[in-house]
């Protein structure tokens, strides 16, 4: 009896121990990776590289083009491995980057959009500084200066965006309306689509960035470039002309031109979501960016997605006349990448960027691919979307191309502001109003 | 009731090893009985002591610390606000509202499941056919996991899906709303799949309990002429309470984090119209990259279940607790 007691207590202490070791040795694993940054694997030759890659294409056609590229990068530059980890956009912009950063084993590659986002990411003293790894040929890249942050380059994009409207041709031709060039235009066409039977207009509220993009369309055609600019930077929509956004804003949302339970609806996640609606047909159209046509093979079934390719139109945010803004500013971005890691690791994965932003695979993105534009001018005769490229033409025609407000301001301001949208679309009131004007600031 | 069963074995086999281990030591005068007994306690307690200091006690100073920071997560803690982040905290609509939500799904758990939970164990109490299979149809949804409820839910609550088809085939296609997309409707529908989820878990607990219900106390009431409402009126009940307690305690302290199921199912919204402060904290935290706002949120969810829990232990649970902590038993 005691023996065993004995034997059990001595059992307990060697368990405790173990625990303790267990503890103490992840402690201790911890802090090699803690060096990520310098030296933890420059003693292994540059010749063998892992890279691990966190980008959203998580659906075909945009999954696939990725392969490829890993492959026959891959296959060029032997000893570099990149393992591609297609997370969901949602959850991979706002959750698992954030947390990647601030823990010790960032992913390689990251995807992200510029701005003053990538600024407050650079603070982490995690993300690389890759000028000298790109200064050969950044200067080719589109858009390249909103991946760099004072002057440094911290970033590439691999595409370029342009938000505009996607409709179904085939739903409007039905319904006997055109394509309308300015918001009361708009409002005309959404009370024939509704009497038909279609819901006009999709949104992916529950999103509540596609609501900011209606909030910000109004916006660039109200306020001047100037006023946008120097608002977004003070963090402060204090201009008048914002008032009258939200406004406008409103009296368009008064006309009730969305799918029915638009607040529940998201926008790039399944039949259901905004897209899918869109390319089923139950909605005729939907505002958003030139990525819209590849989410939407990503969520249709086979026999719509096939019809997309020759029904699905574009055309730019309706113009407000006699307003103060540019009524031909578009609203974009880009999807670009960061590096992370090693001194061998950062070089290799500036080597990918520029296989990305290669004639070859440019032309695979943003043709086969449809992610948008693509970052070398020369190549946008790659584009095969006729839609896609109706938004490229009218890119090269826009006044300026304003980037998303939410990715302008660092993640909590443009959050916040996000936030206030998507309130003011689920209770629109002089109070839910008022409080987008002053949300980037608020705690 | 129970708890005091519970303590009373605890303690058992304890005191009988102090009788047992007291001979043998005596003779060989070796090591007084109290330094056995401590170094056992120490031996056996040190993990768990370890783990929760480490893990439970350490993370809340540390989150009571950052609260005082202006910190975005990245790079060394940033500068120093003061209780800013705390005034900010009471100042804004938003949290002001995700308090309302918590604690409006807090009552409504309370008052709506607790008397359901007891009736509906009641009923699984009497002999019936069918009754074990009942039971586990009650409790299956608890198994499942919470983010598989919320997903299940979503889709189901989707505009034309299964409840709204399910509703227009019984002839209720007037009563069908817009469940994800209403804004003054979202709060109630999370509680209705919040009730779907644990209600399961209410009735076993009260079932157990019940099993603790000698059946010669309610016969002798029977013989003695009370009906069967009596019975369960002034038996039943009563001897049941105990357990009934230990619900509102768990169901409160659970209401008030909750956020995995809300999170799936609406988000938070339309807008904030569903945010608990749970997700209220995670927007700010994880998402907004606020963290020293964050932990300043999670100091004060901290504090209302901290003061509810001794609140009720003080008051509501004194009697259940009394041999647990005073050791007085028996």
């Amino acid at each position: 009896m005691r023996s065993s007691r004995a034997l059990a207590v001595a059992a307990l202490a060697v368990a405790t121990a173990t625990a303790a070791a267990a503890c103490s040795s992840g402690s201790g694993s911890s802090s090699p990776s803690t060096s990520t940054g310098g030296s933890s694997s420059s003693g292994s030759s540059t010749a063998n590289v892992t890279l691990t890659w966190w980008n959203n294409g998580t659906n075909q056609p945009l999954l696939g083009v990725y392969q490829n590229a890993i492959k026959s990068f891959e296959a060029a530059n032997p000893g570099i491995t990149i393992q591609n980890v297609p997370i969901q956009n949602e959850t991979l912009q706002k959750t698992k980057i954030p947390l990647a950063l601030q823990g010790n084993n960032p992913p390689n590659i990251y995807q992200q959009w510029g701005g003053g986002v990538l600024a407050q990411q650079v603070s982490s003293g995690k993300v690389a500084n890759i000028t000298s790894d790109v200064s050969s040929w950044i200067g080719n890249v589109a858009g390249a200066q909103g991946w760099a942050v004072n002057g440094q380059q911290y970033g590439v994009p691999v595409d370029l965006h342009v938000v505009g409207f996607w409709y179904r041709k085939d739903i409007f031709q039905k319904v006997g309306i055109t394509v309308p060039t300015t918001i009361a235009q708009l409002e005309s066409d959404d009370s024939k689509l509704r009497a038909a039977g279609y819901a006009p207009i999709a949104v992916g509220s529950k999103d509540g960035w596609p609501d900011a993009f209606w909030w910000e369309s109004f916006a660039l055609r109200d306020c001047s470039q100037s006023t946008v600019t120097s608002d977004i930077a003070a963090k402060n929509f204090t201009d008048p002309c914002f008032t009258k956004a939200t406004n406008d804003l409103d009296a368009f949302l008064n006309t009730n031109p969305f799918q029915a339970g638009f607040l529940g609806t998201s926008s790039q996640t399944g039949a259901g979501s905004s897209a899918g609606m869109v390319a089923s047909g139950k909605a005729a159209m939907e505002l958003q960016g030139d990525w819209d046509p590849s989410v939407m093979q990503g969520v249709a079934s086979k026999a719509d997605a096939a019809k997309l390719s020759s029904e699905l139109g574009w055309f730019p945010f309706p113009q407000t006349p006699g307003s103060a803004g540019s009524q031909t500013a578009v609203l974009g971005g880009g999807d670009g990448f960061s590096c992370t890691g090693t001194t061998a690791q950062v070089t290799a994965c500036a080597k990918f960027l520029q296989y990305l932003d290669s004639p070859a695979i440019q032309d695979q993105l943003v043709g086969v691919g449809q992610t948008g534009e693509p970052v070398l001018a020369s190549q946008s005769h790659a584009i095969t979307l006729p839609a896609t490229q109706t938004a490229s033409a009218y890119l090269k025609t826009a006044a300026y191309e304003q980037l998303y407000f939410d990715t302008a301001l660092p993640t909590k301001p443009g959050l916040n502001l996000d936030a206030a949208i998507a309130n003011y679309f689920a209770k629109p009131s002089t109070s839910t109003a008022s409080a987008i004007l002053s949300s980037p600031s608020a705690p | 009731m129970s708890q005091r069963t519970a303590t009373e074995a605890g303690l058992g086999p304890a005191a009988a090893d102090d009788s047992a281990a007291a001979g043998p030591l005596r003779a060989h005068r070796r090591r007084s009985p109290k330094l056995i007994k401590r170094t056992e306690l120490t031996i056996l307690l040190a993990p768990g002591l370890i783990l929760f200091v480490g893990f439970v006690f350490v993370p809340i100073i540390i989150a009571a610390y950052y609260s005082f920071f202006s910190w975005g997560g990245y790079g060394p803690l940033g500068p120093s606000v003061g209780f800013k982040n705390y005034s900010f905290a009471f100042h804004d609509l938003y949290f002001i509202h995700a308090i309302e939500h918590t604690l409006i799904l807090t009552a409504a758990s309370v008052v709506i499941q607790g008397p359901l939970s007891i009736a509906i164990a009641l009923l699984l109490n009497r002999k019936f056919f069918g009754r074990t299979f009942l039971r586990m149809v009650i409790f299956a949804p608890y198994v499942l996991p919470p983010a598989v409820t919320g997903i299940m839910w979503n889709l189901m609550l989707q505009p034309n899906g299964f409840v709204d088809q399910v509703m227009k085939s019984l002839g209720l296609g007037g009563l069908v709303q817009e469940w994800l997309a209403n804004a003054s409707l979202t709060l109630w529908v999370n509680f209705v799949v919040l009730t779907w989820q644990y209600i399961g878990f209410g009735i076993v607990l009260l079932l157990a309990g019940l099993q603790g219900v000698p059946r010669e106390l309610k016969e002798a009431a029977s013989i003695d002429g009370a009906g069967p409402w009596e019975v369960t009126r002034r038996i039943t009940l009563p001897l049941l309470a105990p357990t009934i307690r230990i619900w509102g305690f768990i169901t409160v302290i659970g209401s008030l984090q909750i956020f995995d199921i809300v999170w799936i199912l609406t988000g938070g919204g339309p807008g904030e119209s569903s945010e608990t402060i749970a997700v209220y904290l995670y927007t700010k935290g994880v998402q907004a990259t606020d963290y020293g706002y964050a932990s300043a949120i999670a100091v004060v969810l901290f504090a209302f279940c901290f003061v509810f829990a001794l609140l009720y232990q003080r008051f509501a649970l004194r009697r259940d607790m009394q041999g647990a902590l005073t050791r007085e038993v028996g």
